[in-house]
């Protein structure tokens, strides 16, 4: 916990991790504007690779624009206008020579609501290696969605019932569902907005249970409103307050001893 | 600022008022045992030793409040710090409680016999300076000031020198007349009792250094010449 930085009103509290991990994604400066309105004014941040980073703060603080922001799902918004830098693996996601459908397959998004489209279970999770060409045979895409049922947790819950509708599942097997069908396409990133907000303990212990397991291969961010959830998943956690990234460091540090006092009204429940 | 459910800050406050409370009765029973070994009181070494349930009930008190928070509120940050620390204070009061009564059972053991007043002096200074320590530090916590524990947390070495000095004295008493024994072994251990209950100062000066800001001592505590007396004293 050296070379800790402390600094004035709009600047972000930064504490390093103990031993340096390197960075995924790079964001600097990120402003994000809806129409007239700025959401975000400015977030710098260095996502570690092969950990979870989540991201904390009071609703409307800008948590899931700044999410939207590192797989370009900004663009679909009709008059949101992103400026700054989004760096993965240092290339500028950004850079109009990107292909944005490649992007989003390096950079699978998990939502709040479990949103299984209305197709069998096999072809939830096909969908994407299909479209995407990653599967030569039909045994190989066989062989996508079995791996990738059997890394969310889903697959013994499943396996008999391949071509039933993803519909029919429980929301906490549909949430895992989604979560199956993100990892298929081999991301490197998995965005996660709020994953278990609607699910129930046995469930959302699942998911978390899942993304500690996944964090080994991938890069994870996760969106919660769950302090406990954020404590209990991510190795490091951003604290987001009105369209600002108010403080970030390691998650141990900064649920028991973090350097804002904002951070800490908030994560003690001192809030508005 | 105030919590959001404002029943948190309510369930916080009656903590710390208990945690202030078994500290009041703490320093009572430690001046207490003292001033019974001093005038020989059984009388009142006999109350420090009923006295000591009460001191039991409050620790346990303070220890199943703050496991319901925890299961409760599941607190974070300087929340969480204060019930940790509140817990631990509670245990180190709780022992600085067996520690008087101790001392007010070997009133009650040497039952009259006292051969050297002087002797009893060096016990009692010994005795006024670890309460000014508890009473310090039970201060610090109060107002949750770092600086003031840090002060007693460096005044401990004090105590330790003044044991060891003390230990010498009735080493050399026990050995000019074998008949000195019984009663200087109950002081030598009255003496080691007093200088237990400094530690525990020292403890809760460090439990209240981590409320207030996060971080232990990083150093080992302060510890005075270890000679070989202090050694031996000490184990
Ligand atoms: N599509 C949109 N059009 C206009 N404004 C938007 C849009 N999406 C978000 N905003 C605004 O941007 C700000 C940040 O919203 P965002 O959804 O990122 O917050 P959040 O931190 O994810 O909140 P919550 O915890 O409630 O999900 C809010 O003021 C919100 O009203
Ligand atoms: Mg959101």
């Amino acid at each position: 916990m050296s070379a800790v930085q402390v600094a004035t009103t709009f600047e972000t509290v930064r504490t390093p991790d103990p031993a340096s991990r390197p960075v995924k994604i790079h964001a600097a400066k990120v402003k994000v504007t809806y129409g007239q309105k700025e959401a975000l004014h400015g977030v710098s941040i260095d996502i570690p690779e092969k950990a979870v980073t989540a991201f904390i703060g009071p609703s409307g603080c800008g948590k899931s624009t700044f999410l939207r922001c590192i797989n370009r799902m900004n663009d679909t918004i009709a008059g949101a206008r992103v400026e700054g830098t989004i760096k993965l693996d240092e290339r500028d996601i950004y850079d109009p020579d990107l292909d944005v459908v490649e992007l989003r397959a390096r950079v699978g998004m998990v939502f709040q609501k479990p949103n299984p489209f209305p197709k069998s279970i096999f072809d939830n999770v096909a969908y994407g290696p299909r479209i995407h060409g990653l599967a030569r045979s039909k045994a190989d895409l066989e062989e996508i969605v079995v791996t990738s049922l059997q890394k969310a947790s889903l697959f013994n819950e499943v396996k008999d019932r391949l071509n039933e509708p993803g519909t029919g599942l429980s929301g906490g097997q549909q949430q895992r569902l989604c979560i199956a069908r993100a990892i298929a396409v081999s991301p490197e990133v998995i965005l996660m907005d709020e994953p278990c907000s609607a699910l129930d303990p046995i469930a959302t212990a699942k998911v978390e249970e899942l993304i500690d397991e996944l964090r080994a291969n991938f890069t994870i961010v996760i969106v919660t409103h769950s302090m406990q959830q954020a404590a209990r998943v991510s190795q490091r956690t951003a604290f987001f307050h009105l369209g600002h990234l108010i403080e970030e460091g390691p998650t141990d540090h900064l649920f028991t001893n973090p350097l804002e006092q904002r951070t800490q009204d908030y994560i003690t429940g001192r809030f508005g | 600022m105030e919590h959001t459910v404002s029943a948190y800050d309510d369930d916080l406050k009656a903590i710390a008022r208990l945690v202030t409370e078994i500290g009041g009765l703490a320093e009572r029973a430690v001046g207490d045992s003292v001033a019974a070994l001093t005038r020989l009181d059984l009388a009142l070494a006999q109350r420090v030793i009923a006295g000591d349930k009460e001191l039991d009930r409050l620790q346990h008190e303070i220890e199943e409040k703050a496991i319901l928070v925890i299961a409760r509120r599941q607190p974070m940050a300087n929340d969480l710090r204060e019930i940790v620390g509140a817990m631990r204070i509670a245990n180190d009061i709780e022992r600085v409680g067996d520690l008087a009564k101790n001392i007010a059972k070997r009133v009650v053991a040497i039952n009259g016999v006292f051969p050297h007043k002087q002797l009893i002096t060096g016990v009692e200074h010994l005795c006024e300076i670890a309460l000014q320590q508890l009473k310090r530090v039970l201060d610090a916590y109060a107002s949750q000031d770092d600086q003031a524990a840090g002060s007693v947390r460096q005044r401990d070495d004090e105590i330790d020198a003044l044991y060891t000095s003390l230990f010498r004295e009735l080493l050399t008493y026990m050995m000019e007349d074998p008949r000195n024994l019984t009663f200087c072994i109950h002081l030598l251990f009255c003496a080691k009792n007093i200088e237990r209950i400094g530690d525990h100062a020292t403890n809760i000066a460090e439990s209240v250094h981590y409320m207030v800001t996060g971080r232990s001592y990083e150093e080992e505590r302060p510890k005075a010449d270890a000679s070989i007396a202090s050694t031996i004293a000490g184990s």
